[in-house]
């Protein structure tokens, strides 16, 4: 519908264009509330993490060892202090910080390099593409989270190197995506087309073959921000991750756990916080999948 | 099936080679030198000398790797600095455990996805599939290591029906009763994600069966319906499922270090973790070598699975 709007030329078209989004976003909003609901969630939580620094909340390292681990609701503390008695709505917005920080850009490094490696193993053929997509299959031969726990014993523990070692352990995915999707376009007629009229591979790939790209990465995006999240909490709970007194939601939780018996809070309050982030980031991501690929919709 | 055999292991050398080149790399280019851990900060440059070259660590790199796959490929992966043992032994002991929890875990997630998925097919929209379908997203969402938490916490602290960690009680333990009782909590908690996997991959896989015409002509013959759903559906919608199945064996083994590390279950996983906080690189070599090796073999077994499930993929 959006392309012959766009044919009528001038601002009607445009106007009708966006009308056309505007009532398919509506369509999939009143379908989909628990996406809006989540979408909305996202939206908050993110916010809150953002305006940590200018938020009224004590100083999340502050330690103060009369008053630890208190339940919530205690003392000025709305939900509790931890272990070293470090106020723990503070921890959990500006851990929050670090830890979408961590899920979106481990995502979008996997990203960019999964589409470099990918393009150049698809349109390529011939030893490089072999190259390319050998190398794919021997990362995969790893289970990621493992190959990931090798890198940081290699470079060491703490976040920034999490961070890089899941990006590298998360790029094969994006690299299959785009090699099948170039494979497939890349014997289509407008392609041909392109190169007939003299077109280099680089204008080709940027103008010709992007474009297909952008809804279904779009997708493998969203759904992999949610699973970069939990793979940097789960290398922070073993200790690889984010290194104290720096709080992301995994460390917290590992450092919680031995005051589960006593103070559950202390555990199930970042656990809760990752489940509802992720949760909120798989909803929107499904409901991005239903929006922008129909025929990949679950009967 | 022989030769597509022969073609499958062929395929295994460079992986198995690429495999070998990653961990080798991953644990070389490291800042930390294994002589200064080994020796200490008082040892003399005489005494760091000497073992560096006992070690061969003064060899160019691809002559150490050389050296390093000739001593793996006869079984020795080194010693490991932290515990002066040698490292196959501890990783091998070890890996009973992991073996035994993904096994287990891996034996649960089909068996109750399978059911819950063929379930949910023959009956599309009611309560179960629509409360298999929620499950499906929460377990997709949920940090296993949580999930972990809470069912130690509900089911071993306060009500107190299970143990709470460790692969034996301390004191009076052993046996297969003892075992298995501290085996239910962490299998359900490697498991729980998967069983929803495999579960909405059935029924999309066997609904995408029950629509076909011989469904219908099997019914219309008068076929019992669970004749109809188990030996001309399943068994037909076996191959995606088989697929995913293996993709999660692989899965599994994975987060078994998580699991593993929440309820100290004596596994590979600890052992790699404890490994890298000690900076001891032959006990981690060896734990991700082994991990490695075993998840190859899962993708060998899943893909002589579907040649044996569907004669037409050896031809290919």
């Amino acid at each position: 519908m959006s392309v012959r709007a766009a044919e009528v030329p001038g601002a009607a078209a445009l106007e009708r264009v966006e009308g056309a989004v505007a009532r398919a976003l509506g369509r999939t909003a009143r379908r989909n509330r628990l996406a809006v609901l989540a979408a909305v969630t996202l939206v908050a939580v993110a916010a809150l993490a953002v305006g940590a620094p200018w938020l009224p909340l004590l100083d999340p390292d502050a330690v103060d060892t009369v008053k630890r681990l208190r339940p919530p609701l205690t003392d000025g503390h709305a939900l509790g202090t931890d272990e070293f008695g470090r106020d723990l709505l503070a921890r959990l917005l500006w851990g929050a910080r670090v830890s979408l920080v961590a899920g979106f850009v481990t995502a979008a490094a996997a990203m960019v390099i999964g589409v470099a490696v990918g393009l150049v193993g698809g349109f390529y053929s011939g030893w490089v593409e072999h190259l390319v997509m050998r190398l794919t299959d021997i990362m995969m031969a790893f289970p990621y989270i493992v190959l990931a726990i090798a890198i940081v014993a290699g470079i060491g523990p703490g976040l920034r190197n999490a961070m890089i070692a899941i990006a590298i352990v998360g790029f094969p995915l994006y690299a299959r995506l785009v090699r099948g999707v170039v494979l497939s376009l890349r014997e289509r007629e407008f392609v041909e087309a392109a190169r007939a009229l003299g077109a280099r591979d680089g204008v080709i790939l940027r103008r010709h073959v992007l474009p297909h790209l952008v809804s279904p990465l779009l997708v493998a995006f969203s759904l992999d921000v949610g699973a970069k999240i939990l793979a940097t909490a789960g290398l922070s709970f073993l200790g690889l991750g984010t290194q104290p007194p720096t709080a992301d939601w995994g460390s917290m939780l590992a450092t919680g756990r031995q005051f589960v018996i006593l103070s559950p809070h202390v555990v199930l309050l970042p656990g809760l916080a990752i489940f509802v982030v992720v949760l909120a980031l798989n909803i929107v991501g499904d409901a991005l999948r239903d929006l922008l690929d129909p025929r990949q919709r679950l009967r | 099936m022989r030769r597509y055999l022969a073609r499958r292991l062929l395929l295994l050398v460079p992986v198995l080679a690429g495999v070998s080149i990653i961990i080798f790399m991953v644990l070389h280019l490291s800042p930390g030198d294994p002589v200064d851990i080994m020796l200490g900060s008082q040892a003399t440059a005489e005494d760091r000398a000497r073992l560096r070259t006992q070690l061969g660590l003064d060899q160019p790199l691809p002559v150490q790797y050389v050296r390093w796959v000739g001593h793996v490929v006869r079984g020795d992966l080194g010693r490991s600095l932290w515990m002066k043992r040698a490292v196959l032994d501890e990783v091998l002991g070890r890996f009973k455990a992991t073996l035994l929890l993904t096994g287990t875990a891996l034996l649960l997630s089909t068996v109750a996805g399978l059911a819950l998925g063929v379930a949910s097919a023959t009956r599309p929209h009611s309560l179960l599939d629509r409360t298999s379908a929620v499950a499906s997203l929460v377990g997709a969402s949920m940090p296993s290591f949580w999930l972990g938490i809470v069912l130690m916490v509900v089911f071993a602290l306060w009500l107190g029906w299970l143990p709470a960690s460790g692969m034996y009680a301390p004191y009076g333990g052993g046996g297969l009763r003892d075992l298995l009782a501290h085996l239910v909590l962490p299998a359900v908690t490697l498991a729980a994600a998967s069983v929803t996997i495999v579960a909405r991959l059935t029924r999309a896989a066997m609904l995408e069966v029950l629509g076909q015409d011989y469904i219908r002509t099997a019914r219309a013959k008068g076929v019992i319906e669970s004749a109809v759903v188990l030996r001309h559906g399943l068994k037909n919608a076996l191959i995606p499922i088989v697929t995913v199945i293996g993709v999660q064996a692989g899965y599994l083994l994975g987060g078994a270090v998580l699991t593993e590390t929440v309820f100290a279950w004596p596994g590979v996983g600890t052992l790699m973790v404890q490994g890298i906080l000690a900076r001891d690189f032959p006990l981690v070599q060896g734990c991700v070598l082994v991990v490695a090796l075993s998840f190859v073999l899962i993708n060998l077994a899943v893909d002589l699975l579907y040649a044996s499930l569907d004669p037409r993929i050896r031809y290919e």
